[in-house]
């Protein structure tokens, strides 16, 4: 783990994105007070907690396997934070009723944990995490049990209670579209480094890295060279095919530098002939031939074979007014400079 | 429908493979009830026949109405049960502690502690017991060293009466306890402790109210296993114990080897077996319990 220092802001909802062993639940780990950082300090409102251990932090945690005591009944297990901090037993009764509501499980109270779904298991850690108002909260994958349908709507209702009680959250996850869907602003890690830091469009439209570009959503990567200085900040690229196209640097760039451009596949549009091209907006052009033709509901792929220069993935929306195109079918595809990024090459 | 049209893939869900694994499965426990009906089960109803069967009489209860009869045999039944007892108590406050260090200690120093839990496994408990006697006796390390320091003036009795049967008893029914608790441990998710320091318990309330409650089931089954076990006892304290440290056990084996009134012994071994097995549907019972427990928590 090095170089992980981030603001985040309260009340903001938070979110540490990276593959399996990026660092990312270590640094939530070190947050929390499981794991210490060798070098470095955690602060909350301002004041450093390195030294504290994590039953002096007050920071509500949900962990990935949800840890329900198995013992204790819903009730009782949401109780757990304020019997430890000696609550009044008709306060722990009103609060407790109170998270019960805001998760949605009233009723649920004598019930034990085994009775429960992992769905209904998940919603008692959140109450219990929250139930003793803590500074932040940290939730280490919490969704990663369930299905995919209860994911989604789990999703939602996790952003609608941060809103409401407007509680700062620090979220782990290895799931873009998660990250993307509920998160202010994301940390996307790698190797125990973070690789940019921004809010989800930010991340989406102008990666940093090429890691990010690759990790989040999807990209079409075409290497180059960097051809003479730029003109209104947009970089000319030639790639080793002999496709020329123009782009902007994630970097500042020199001229004859080897380069990655990424372009997402969406932003790739079919068009009949250069006129086409300008009415779009779109400057950089490429001709083709289609190689596959994949229908996924709301919009179809193509995998367009431009060769020496390899292939592009094309996603169009399926749409009135849009021509399909059949394998085998001559296209051309154009888009804009200003959703090229072109990052250094040797910059995974 | 022509041949092109025919299913390539067909999903046929009977039970026919259930039911022929079921069926293998009963043919591997085969030999062993067998061995189980022939050497033991039979035998075991010979010993019952026995015990109600009075030579040139018949059928009587005469046997069991003599230890109703005779104080000092309902004495060593007590007696039985209160040793029993008080061993079991020694190696649950032995053995808790020990199995909750093997459990949270790192895997390799815990490792290297279970072998030495484990070894007095693989040496005789006769020769163990013998150890303990030259360790005890009153010439013994123990005294010598004791009174080197000067704590003691005479060598303490250490052997041949409760004291003694206590401590080679617990000695030996110690990783008993240790295992049962120990397994039952393991089991407990470090995120639940992880869970309660999250929420504010400290070391020992987080110990109190979230360990030791999933702990219990382990509990439970060690005292049992090792309190049912201690009702058999008789190497140990026979060896260990003095003249008024009998068990029952011993009393049987007094019947058998000098009295040779195998009927009378019968219906002792009777009486210990009847009250092993009421320890023993309760210990299933819990058993039973942590199984659930287990599977859904």
């Amino acid at each position: 783990m090095r170089d992980v220092s981030v603001t985040i802001d309260r009340g903001s909802f938070f979110t540490l994105l990276g593959p399996s062993g990026s660092g990312k639940t270590t640094t939530l780990m070190m947050v929390a007070g499981f794991a210490y950082p060798t070098q470095g300090e955690v602060f909350v409102d301002g004041k450093p907690v390195g030294g504290l251990p994590p039953q002096k932090r007050e920071l509500g945690m949900v962990f990935q396997s949800y840890a329900v005591f198995p013992h204790l009944t819903v009730f009782d297990n949401i109780a757990f934070p304020l019997q430890i901090r000696r609550a009044r037993r008709a306060e722990i009764r009103q609060r407790v009723g109170e998270a019960l509501e805001l998760v949605r499980l009233q009723g649920y109270d004598r019930r034990l944990p085994r009775q429960l779904s992992g769905g209904e298991q998940q919603r008692v850690a959140l109450a219990r995490a929250l139930v003793f108002r803590p500074r932040v909260l940290l939730m280490d994958e919490p969704l990663g049990a369930l299905d995919k349908k209860l994911r989604a709507h789990m999703q939602l209702e996790l952003k609608h209670i941060q809103r409401h009680l407007h509680v700062t959250v620090i979220y782990v996850t290895h799931d873009q579209e998660e990250a993307l869907t509920m998160s202010d602003r994301v940390a996307v890690m790698q190797r125990g480094r973070i690789e940019q830091v921004g809010t989800p469009a930010e991340l989406y439209e102008a990666p940093a890295t090429r890691f990010v570009a690759d990790f989040l959503g999807e990209s079409n990567f075409v290497d180059g060279v960097v051809v003479g200085a730029p003109t209104a900040g947009r970089w000319l690229v030639r790639a080793a095919g002999g496709l020329e196209f123009r782009g902007v640097g994630a970097v500042p760039l020199q001229a004859g530098q080897p380069v990655t451009a990424a372009v997402r596949p969406e932003k790739l549009v079919p068009v009949d002939d250069a006129a086409g091209a300008s009415r779009v907006g779109a400057v950089n052009t490429c001709k083709g031939t289609v190689e596959e033709a994949i229908y996924v509901g709301d919009a179809t792929r193509y995998r367009v074979a431009l060769g020496a220069d390899g292939a592009m993935t094309v996603k169009v929306p399926n749409r009135l007014g849009l021509r399909q195109h059949a394998e085998g079918e001559s296209v051309a595809l154009a888009w804009a400079p200003d959703e090229t990024r072109i990052f250094p090459r040797g910059d995974a | 429908m022509s041949a092109a049209d025919a299913p390539v893939v067909v999903v046929d869900a009977s039970l026919a493979p259930e039911r022929r694994e079921a069926r293998r499965y009963l043919a591997l426990l085969l030999p062993a009830v067998l061995v189980l009906l022939a050497l033991f089960v039979y035998p075991l109803l010979g010993i019952a026949d026995r015990s109600v069967y009075k030579p040139r009489v018949g059928y009587t209860l005469d046997y069991y109405a003599q230890i109703w009869r005779v104080p000092v045999y309902l004495t060593v039944i007590w007696r039985t049960f209160q040793t029993s007892a008080l061993v079991t108590l020694l190696c649950l406050a032995l053995g808790y502690p020990l199995a909750y260090l093997l459990a949270t200690l790192r895997p390799r120093v815990a490792r290297l502690l279970m072998i030495v839990v484990i070894l007095p496994f693989f040496t005789s408990i006769i020769v163990r017991t013998y150890a303990w006697m030259v360790l005890l006796g009153s010439h013994g390390v123990v005294n010598q060293y004791l009174t080197w320091l000067g704590l003691t003036v005479a060598p303490l009795p250490l052997l041949y009466n409760k004291g003694g049967v206590l401590i080679g008893m617990t000695y030996v029914l110690l990783p008993y306890m240790v295992l049962t608790v120990y397994s039952v441990m393991r089991g407990i998710e470090p995120a639940f402790i992880r869970a309660a320091h999250s929420l504010g318990a400290s070391r020992w309330q987080a110990f109190r109210k979230v360990f030791l409650p999933l702990s219990l089931p382990g509990i439970a089954g060690g005292t049992l296993l090792v309190f049912i076990l201690s009702l058999g006892f008789f190497i140990t304290p026979a060896l260990m114990g003095g003249p008024s440290d009998v068990m029952i056990a011993m009393l049987i084996e007094r019947e058998v080897e000098f009295t040779l009134n195998w009927s009378f012994a019968s219906a002792l071994a009777v009486i210990l077996l009847a009250l092993t097995l009421i320890g023993f549907v309760g210990y299933n019972r819990i058993v039973r319990l942590e199984r659930i427990f287990e599977a859904r928590g």
